[in-house]
């Protein structure tokens, strides 16, 4: 040793003087070792080769993402038609023509569901209101505006409390018009302005097909729920609808049936009690039982049940194609631990040389494997909250991000990081330190 | 003196098939704290398999051995690695450092793993870092093993070696590949460290080595054959 590297060495440790403790005291087994430590092993493994590790988290970044987006589109598929449900009001009962069976313009002469139908329903105790319309397409004229595909609703005069829409300037139409078929009118908001600019249409006139009305309302604006643009519509009692705006060819079968009676029940009333009343009253209008009664009635939460069914198979479809993409992934990561337990076996044979038991060696491997899935399974997330907001923003879909699902995907990741990467994480403990040692 | 090594007919038979082979056939040695021992043979007469079963890297197939008068020849591998963090040091011919990883974080690894004390990573940057300067090495704390010389690498190795303050520092042919200014300079390291109290047991097959210690145990076909105090030292 020169004397320039003597001065610069500091002084050598003298061997202890004490006698050393006890053995099974010094050598403690248990605990773990710091744990800032097993992750900063872990995480200088995922770095040192990280094209490679972006390479082997692909798998479980696809599968992640691709779990949030699917949750997130069937989410807001279920949302979309659950707005559109409520919607119509609240606390509605759906009083329907079973599918074939007097459906308008069916050939089976089975009892209908018709017009005068509507007075019955609302004579039922615990009906607060009632509700059928039917729209048409027409176009629609006023002193110098035509516009042509403007959707006509036929409707009741219980329109405006079922709906929940409310009048900005004149009336809606009353119970008497609707019995004479009086040719009035009320319009959508926009729909006025489009026709009259910034002049009152109350008082004027508009011509419906061939049928001048006289326009008694306007709406106050209430926006698009679901898919309903309540703005942009026309209002006409739904008697004249059968009178003049039914196309002929189907005229001739439907008379005045109607497709679906809403009701709507009191608030503080049995619903189960008051449908029961509602189909007894019916079948002993039709002359027929209960059973035979071929009129389905639904609530809002049966409708939106049943819609949410259609999408459940959806979205174990897609649960099952994440499934799939995760367990990939998780592969993916038991092949790179393998490769990395063999480079490494030398480390391993130092690490157990300076004192690492078994359990050290396998907990660092199991954690740079977690590392692996929780790095994938993070940047995952971002691309499945990101592509769901995406996908939301440019197509016509809406999407809504389930909370749960990012746990869930996250949750999945992590279990696969732990589940492909034990079989890697056992075969680098069980190595025997002079073997390890002695591999180039 | 108080015997840190004491071995009693050790054995060590490696079974390939039909074929046996007695790497060690009835060892007796015993060390004394504070001894220099330089351990020769001919090649495959068992030196590093000896030295495997007093590092505690192995277990003898018979015998016994006893460590600071503990019988430590029946523990299983769990023990056997806190042992070695505990009480053990080694200088291997090859270095054997964690490649890509700093001097000081090659030092700190046996504090690391070991248990009956915990330590911060602040205090085990210090300790590695007085370790590394007792070896003339500080100022070289941060360099990766591949910017080192081989020299330097073994003061690494030796830095690594002392940091768990061990009761015997085991060195398999720890100059075997450095030329002969260099492995004098880890051999003047290693006697200064005898001159503190340290019992060492180094392999070596360069005689001018083994006679710069105090004792040579000469090993044929897994036999002692020779066991001498080396005079003038
Ligand atoms: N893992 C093993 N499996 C089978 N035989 C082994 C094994 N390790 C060592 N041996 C044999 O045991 C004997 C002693 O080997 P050892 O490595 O201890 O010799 P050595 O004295 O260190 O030799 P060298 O001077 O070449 O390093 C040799 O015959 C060797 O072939
Ligand atoms: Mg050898």
């Amino acid at each position: 040793m020169t004397a320039a590297q003597k001065a610069k060495q500091g002084v050598l440790p003298v061997a202890r003087q004490d006698a050393p403790k006890e053995l099974a005291e010094e050598t403690a087994v248990s605990g773990l070792i710091s744990l800032i430590e097993i992750l900063r092993i872990a995480w200088e493994g995922v770095v040192r080769n990280k094209v490679r590790s972006l390479l082997t988290m692909l798998g479980v970044i696809i599968g992640v993402a691709a779990v949030i987006i699917m949750i997130a589109i069937s989410a807001g598929t279920e949302a979309t038609i659950a707005d559109q449900i409520q919607g119509l009001g609240a606390n509605l009962v759906f009083i329907q023509a079973s599918f074939g069976r007097g459906a308008p313009g069916s050939r089976d002469t089975g009892p209908s569901l018709v017009y005068d139908d509507v007075a019955l329903v609302g004579s039922v105790g615990g009906v607060v209101g009632t509700l059928v319309d039917q729209m048409t397409t027409q176009s629609v004229k006023a002193d110098s505006t035509t516009l042509t595909d403007v959707s006509v609703v036929g409707t009741t005069q219980d329109f405006l409390s079922v709906r929940e829409v409310e009048i900005s300037d004149g009336r809606f139409f009353n119970e008497t018009e609707l019995e004479r078929k009086a040719k009035v009118a009320v319009l959508g908001s926009e729909l006025a302005t489009n026709l009259f600019g910034d002049a009152n249409p109350i008082g004027q006139s508009v011509t419906v097909g061939t049928t001048k009305l006289a326009v008694i309302g306007v709406t106050a604006a209430k926006g698009v729920v679901g898919s309903t643009d309540f703005d942009s519509q026309l209002y006409i009692p739904i008697t004249l609808v059968f009178d003049k705006f039914m196309p002929s060819q189907f005229r001739q079968f439907a008379g005045d049936d109607v497709r679906v009676i809403y009701a709507q029940i009191d608030e503080n009333a049995d619903m189960d009690k008051v449908i029961q009343q509602i189909q007894l009253k019916l079948a002993t209008s039709k002359g027929v039982t209960v059973d035979e009664l071929p009129f389905t009635m639904q609530t809002q939460d049966d409708i939106i049940e049943t819609q949410g069914a259609a999408t459940e198979a959806f979205r174990s479809l897609l649960a099952w194609v994440a499934g799939v993409s995760l367990i990939v992934g998780g592969i993916g990561i038991m092949n790179i631990m393998l490769v990395s337990v063999t480079e490494r076996t030398r480390e391993i044979g130092i690490r157990q040389s300076v004192g690492a038991t078994p359990n050290d060696i396998r907990l660092q491997f199991l954690s740079e494997a977690l590392m692996l899935s929780l790095v994938g399974g993070l940047i995952g997330v971002a691309a499945g909250v990101g592509g769901s907001f995406l996908f939301g923003a440019t197509s016509d879909m809406r999407t809504v991000i389930v909370p749960s699902s990012i746990v869930l995907a996250f949750g999945s990741a992590a279990a696969v990081g732990i589940f492909f990467g034990f079989f890697p994480a056992n075969k680098a403990a069980q190595l025997d330190p002079i073997e390890a040692l002695r591999h180039e | 003196m108080q015997a840190i090594i004491q071995t009693h007919n050790l054995r060590k038979v490696y079974g390939m098939g039909d074929i046996q082979v007695n790497a060690l056939d009835g060892v007796d040695i015993s060390i004394s704290e504070g001894e220099f021992v330089a351990i020769m043979g001919p090649s495959g007469s068992g030196k590093s398999t000896l030295m495997n079963i007093l590092g505690c890297l192995d277990r003898p197939t018979d015998g016994q051995y006893l460590l600071a008068g503990e019988d430590v020849s029946g523990l299983d591998k769990v023990h056997l690695a806190a042992i070695r963090n505990r009480r053990l040091g080694f200088v291997f011919q090859s270095f054997n450092l964690l490649p890509r990883t700093s001097a000081l974080r090659n030092v700190m690894l046996p504090l690391v793993y070991k248990r009956s004390e915990k330590f911060t990573t602040r205090e085990r940057e210090e300790k590695a870092l007085a370790a590394l300067e007792a070896v003339g090495l500080a100022e070289r704390a941060e360099h990766e093993p591949n910017e080192l010389s081989g020299g330097q690498r073994q003061r690494v190795a030796i830095a690594r070696a002392l940091v768990n303050d061990p009761v015997l520092i085991m060195a398999d042919e720890p100059t075997g590949n450095l030329d002969s200014k260099t492995g004098d300079e880890i051999m003047a390291l290693l006697h200064e460290l005898h001159g503190r109290g340290r019992t060492i047991v180094m392999v070596t097959h360069e005689q001018y080595i083994a006679d710069q210690t105090e004792r040579t145990i000469t090993l044929v076909d897994g036999r002692v054959a020779q066991d001498d105090k080396n005079g003038g030292h």
